[in-house]
């Protein structure tokens, strides 16, 4: 299957910023489920652009512009090739063992109310099974409200309410897994739900469990059942913060305001 | 290897709230005498004028106390809760030495930390001798400081305190006659009373020039020759001429080891030249008040110009 | 029967010293009447106090300045003993720092099965921001300060490693020359050691490690949180005696991956940070992204390997007090041999056996977080009430991988002047230890800490501790036959050792 993924980010600032430098982490990275044959990134002003790679194994870019500036605008375009079988991740750069994703982050941590119905959840039985009871619990008790762009909750906070985003569950489901003693982590990228192109104000979130003896499997509480075969996979890790595309510093007064756009659309399937 | 902008900015500020402190300092001493020798409510009047060149009326207002001795003096001394008592000025003036203690020797910061520690044990009450002692000491350590910056190496530290305190100088000394002139001479009133020769030994003595005038003049006190005095005679280090002639030096010898000028530069040469050509008659005849204004009004827009070039922000 | 604890300088007895080496300090305790050492002690406070040599107690006002008492009694070691003594703080640190290489690296310690892995990968002083960094010249731990105490002659425990942003070194410092100026006669009738040159070694080892590509001559800055922390006068002290730029994070910007200072002619570029400010306040668009005092981007220039980081962030792992435990089997793992300076007994308290144990013999024990610091949050047993020991009780059942145990120690003692006169105090000690491109280096001094209440084993200066001027003798070095030196010493006979 091959994606095309078009995602534009603008801030705008209400006065004018001296000096802007962003952390983005918006670049996919070679795996055995996923090779990417082009990927692109535009920056709407005068920008320094430098390659990284984070200590999850993320690829990175650190963004520097000089000002005055009032808006800034990110435009990153490319195309992805996937495999027929992206639900158990391999062949991705993993500097930290699975053993390191069993900590737990303030953004996702459970609260009491989380850990009991983590683990009324999981049941009994193998590892497998009640992560994939925690995922269908999780999907089943929210409304999911695909359309909401604004960024994401901590765990407990968003388990408190009633409705969740893509991304709420996705950090839900890491604090849950976690709960349960399986380590797990927040992945962020881009999946066409089942579409042939789709349009959304914010990046996918989903999660990643790993499995003794099966490694890092492929959950999506968002579609609550096995995940399709559509899912770019960006970053990944302990929390949503940790793998957000892009985190920011400004040095000049007054407020911003962030518009995103994300369309992935289906490219036609390899032969 | 250049000076860190902030350091810079620091001891800019240090410079500027040193001077600003002794003042303060100079203008509640000379008032204690004025008040002294002057019947009510003229005395009252006096700590009312030393609100008014503080820039502290309203503040004061607020404070709902009444204008006497104890209650001014308190306020423009002791007071921390508003920028124009000493005690504010001395904890600026000390937390930005605490910024830049490596670009100081450790006379200077120990002047500052003396005062600052003096001022926070003050045992003083409100009796006159009481107040003058305190701010005895203040006068002390501020001269102390002035001496340790003399005694520092001649580099940016030094140019930057000294560029401060000339600003904060010419400020305080323009404030200083707009008011009192303003109210030793409303319209149409003649001049020469007993009173009045009080009051303007009270300017003096507040810019310490009592001998200055002494010297330069062979007559009594008047109020033109005052005002010539403090606004061109060079002479004087608190006259407007020199505060301005000492900006262009600072600038230059800061512009010369950073090897660039700017708009400050061209701002501070360009008032010098208009301050040579300027009479002191002529500017009382047209408007000494207008004057004043504008040079206050000019003095904060080279502030503003030299936070910029040195990157202050 | 409780044996009194062995004094520095008295032994077990008093006032007489207990070896020919310290009578002349012991002498010149008896000699000086008590109240000239009273009238030099204030004299010293009211310099510091002068000077700003002050701290910050937390949660108290500004106003609150106070300067940490000083005490004008030294103690001192003796020539042999401080070559011992280095030896094993040189082994410990080449320790920590092929620790820290590793741990961020190959982890070799744990394919070898030395730690148990959960103790890294569950602990959040091991920093996965850092993996994959290597420093400038694979070092990691700069500048370390190693909590010792003594029990006895030959008795050096280490009782805290200090691996981050260790401070103290003012101190060490500022009270030599309090101490030259005050009583410097003792300098004419012992031959000490000068630690004067710290700054310069501290500067040539920022030097040594700067980044690889940098061929001029290295910018170094030493970087402060603000005037307002505790520790500045020590950041200010110094940036001023090496000569190099105080700079706060707004004085610094990072482009292209490149740390730059702001000066009023532009920027400078900077290749050696010498920072005083914790990891979580680093970077905030990579670690904690609410703090106001980090610099965004640095580091991203210190993963480009554009600047060095003194120390390096992620250090706490290898100081961190669960660690602690493990150091004995770390040392051994890297150096190949005994550890020299030995830990004191530790139970960790997650350790169920060790748990019970420490229930059962509270009173005995000093109790710690492991995530403490600063004296706060920990029980000295044999002083604790009944209601602390049950509080504590409760703590350790409730939490217990947070806390470790030791057994108290008998601290050594220094004669110190007291209400009273001269009495003996508790003390610890940290030496400061240094690690640049060419290797270790151990300062002839350290600070000394003293507990100025009667009984008590608490030193923290924000807990009513003090502290002392810490000499390290000269070796003996027989001069040559009819030097004139000799002559100049004059005083006592000498016996000149064989060889």
């Amino acid at each position: 299957m091959r994606i095309e993924v078009e995602h534009h980010s603008r801030y705008r600032f209400t006065e004018p910023q001296a000096r802007v430098v962003q952390l983005l982490r918006m670049f996919p990275d070679d795996t055995d489920n996923q090779t990417v044959v082009a990927w692109r990134i535009d920056v709407d002003c005068d920008a320094r652009l430098r390659e990284s790679r984070d200590g999850y194994g993320n690829l990175t870019r650190m963004l520097y512009a000089e000002g005055p500036l009032e808006t800034i605008g990110i435009t990153i375009s490319g195309e992805v090739l996937l495999s027929d079988n992206p639900r158990r991740l391999e062949g991705a750069d993993e500097p930290l063992p699975p053993a390191f994703y069993l900590r737990t982050t303030p953004l996702s941590a459970a609260d009491a109310a989380m850990t009991a119905f983590a683990q009324e959840a999981a049941g009994s039985g193998d590892d497998q099974v009640r992560t994939a009871r925690i995922v269908e619990a999780l999907h089943g008790r929210f409304t999911i409200e695909r359309r909401r762009g604004d960024g994401v909750l901590p765990a407990a906070e968003a388990f408190a309410g009633e409705r969740a985003s893509p991304r709420d569950l996705a950090q839900m489901l890491v604090a849950c897994v976690r709960v349960i003693g399986l380590p797990a982590r927040y992945v962020s990228g881009y999946s066409l739900g089942g579409c042939a192109r789709r349009e959304r104000p914010a990046p996918h979130g989903w999660a990643e469990v790993y499995l003794d003896g099966q490694g890092w499997q492929m959950l999506d509480p968002t579609v609550g059942g096995a995940p399709g075969l559509d899912y770019v996979r960006v970053a990944a890790a302990l929390d949503s913060a940790g793998a957000a595309p892009i985190s920011g510093t400004r040095i000049g007064h007054g407020d911003e305001e962030l518009d995103v756009d994300v369309a992935v659309g289906l490219l036609g399937r390899e032969r | 290897m250049a000076m860190l902008s902030r350091t810079a900015a620091s001891l800019y500020w240090l410079g500027r709230y040193v001077e600003r402190a002794d003042f303060i300092a100079r203008l509640v001493e000379a008032t204690v005498r004025l008040d002294a020798l002057s019947a009510r409510p003229a005395g009252d009047a006096a700590w009312a004028s030393a609100l008014s060149v503080t820039y502290t009326e309203d503040a004061f207002a607020e404070t709902g106390l009444s204008v006497t001795q104890a209650d001014v003096a308190r306020f423009l001394t002791c007071d921390r809760s508003h920028p124009g008592s000493i005690l504010w000025c001395l904890d600026v003036a000390r937390n930005n030495a605490k910024a830049v203690r490596t670009a100081l020797t450790r006379d200077a910061f120990s002047a500052i930390n003396r005062a600052w520690l003096q001022f926070n044990t003050p045992t003083a009450g409100d009796e006159p001798a009481e107040v003058l002692g305190l701010v005895e000491g203040i006068k002390a350590e501020t001269r102390g400081f002035e001496g340790a910056v003399h005694r520092m190496m001649k580099n940016e530290a030094t140019w930057f305190i000294q560029l401060g305190a000339a600003i904060e100088r010419a400020d305080n000394t323009a404030r200083l006659i707009d008011v009192k002139y303003h109210l030793l001479l409303p319209e149409g009133e003649k001049v020469g009373g007993v009173v009045d020769r009080d009051q303007w030994t009270t300017i003096l003595q507040t810019v310490s020039a009592v001998t200055a005038y002494r010297w330069l003049y062979n007559e009594g006190l008047r109020p033109s020759l005052v005002i010539e005095l403090l606004l061109s005679r060079g002479e004087v280090p608190r006259s407007l001429a020199a505060c301005v002639a000492e900006t262009v030096e600072m600038l230059n010898l800061l512009g010369k080891r950073a090897g660039l000028q700017g708009e400050a530069d061209r701002m501070a040469r360009t008032r010098l030249a208009r301050m040579q050509k300027t009479r002191a008659d002529e500017v009382i005849v047209s408007g000494l008040h207008e004057y004043l204004n504008a040079f206050i009004r000019e003095n904060a827009m080279l502030d503003a110009a030299i936070a910029r070039q040195f990157r202050f922000i | 029967m409780k044996r009194a604890a062995f004094d520095e300088i008295w032994g077990h007895g008093g006032p007489q010293a207990s070896g020919p080496e310290l009578e002349a300090l012991a002498r010149w305790m008896r000699e000086t009447p008590e109240r000239e050492l009273g009238r030099r002690l204030q004299s010293a406070e009211a310099t510091f106090r002068q000077l700003g040599i002050t701290f910050a107690v937390y949660g108290e006002t500004e106003a609150a300045e106070r300067i940490i008492p000083f005490d004008v009694v030294p103690r001192a070691f003796l020539a042999d003993e401080w070559e011992r003594l280095s030896r094993g703080l040189i082994q410990r640190v080449e320790a920590i720092n092929a620790f820290l290489n590793d741990i961020y690296g190959e982890r070799r310690i744990l394919k070898e099965n030395i730690l148990p892995p959960e103790l890294i990968w569950g602990n959040p002083q091991f920093r996965s921001e850092v993996v994959g960094i290597r420093p400038p010249h694979d070092v990691w731990a700069h500048i370390c300060g190693i909590d010792l105490v003594r029990t006895g002659p030959d008795e050096f425990w280490v009782l805290e490693d200090n691996a981050r942003t260790p401070s103290g070194v003012s101190y060490m410092l500022e009270n030599r020359e309090a101490m030259i100026r005050l009583c410097p006669e003792l300098f004419r009738q012992m031959r000490i050691a000068p630690v004067d040159s710290y700054p310069d070694l501290l500067l040539e080892t920022m030097r040594s490690v700067s980044p690889n590509g940098c061929v001029r001559n290295p910018v170094c800055v030493v970087l402060t949180p603000g005037h307002f922390n505790s520790a500045y006068y020590e950041h200010s002290f110094l940036a001023d005696s090496m000569g190099i730029e105080l700079v706060e994070a707004a004085d610094l910007l990072v482009d292209d991956d490149v740390v730059y200072m702001q000066t009023i002619a532009g920027r400078v570029k900077v290749d050696v940070i010498y920072r005083r400010i914790d990891d979580d306040f680093l970077d905030p668009l990579v670690f904690r992204p609410d703090s106001m005092l980090g610099v965004p981007g640095i580091m991203a220039a210190y993963r480009a390997g554009n600047v060095t980081l003194i120390n390096a962030p992620g250090n706490g792992i290898a100081d961190d007090k669960a660690i602690y435990s493990y150091m004995p089997e770390i040392v051994r793992f890297y150096s190949g041999g005994e550890p020299l300076l030995p830990n004191v007994e530790t139970w960790r308290c997650r350790e169920p056996q060790a748990l019970k144990y420490v229930l059962d013999n509270l009173d005995q024990l000093v109790v710690k977080l492991v995530d403490g610091s600063g004296g706060y949050g920990m029980l000295v047993g044999p002083t604790a009430s009944r209601a602390e020991i049950e509080a504590f009780r409760a703590a350790l059942v409730a939490e217990p991988h947070r806390y470790i145990a030791q057994p108290t120690l008998a601290l050594s003692t220094v004669p110190t002047m007291t209400d009273k006169g001269l009495s003996p105090r508790h003390v610890d000690f940290r030496p400061f230890v240094l690690t640049g491109s060419g290797g270790v280096k151990v300062v002839p001094g350290g600070l000394t800490r003293v507990a100025l209440r009667e009984g008590s084993l608490v030193v923290n200066s924000s807990q009513g501790g003090g502290t002392k001027d810490s000499f390290v003798l000269l070796p003996d070095t027989p001069a040559p036959a009819g030097s004139k030196q000799q002559q100049s010493q004059g005083g006592m006979p000498q016996t000149q050792g064989e060889g």
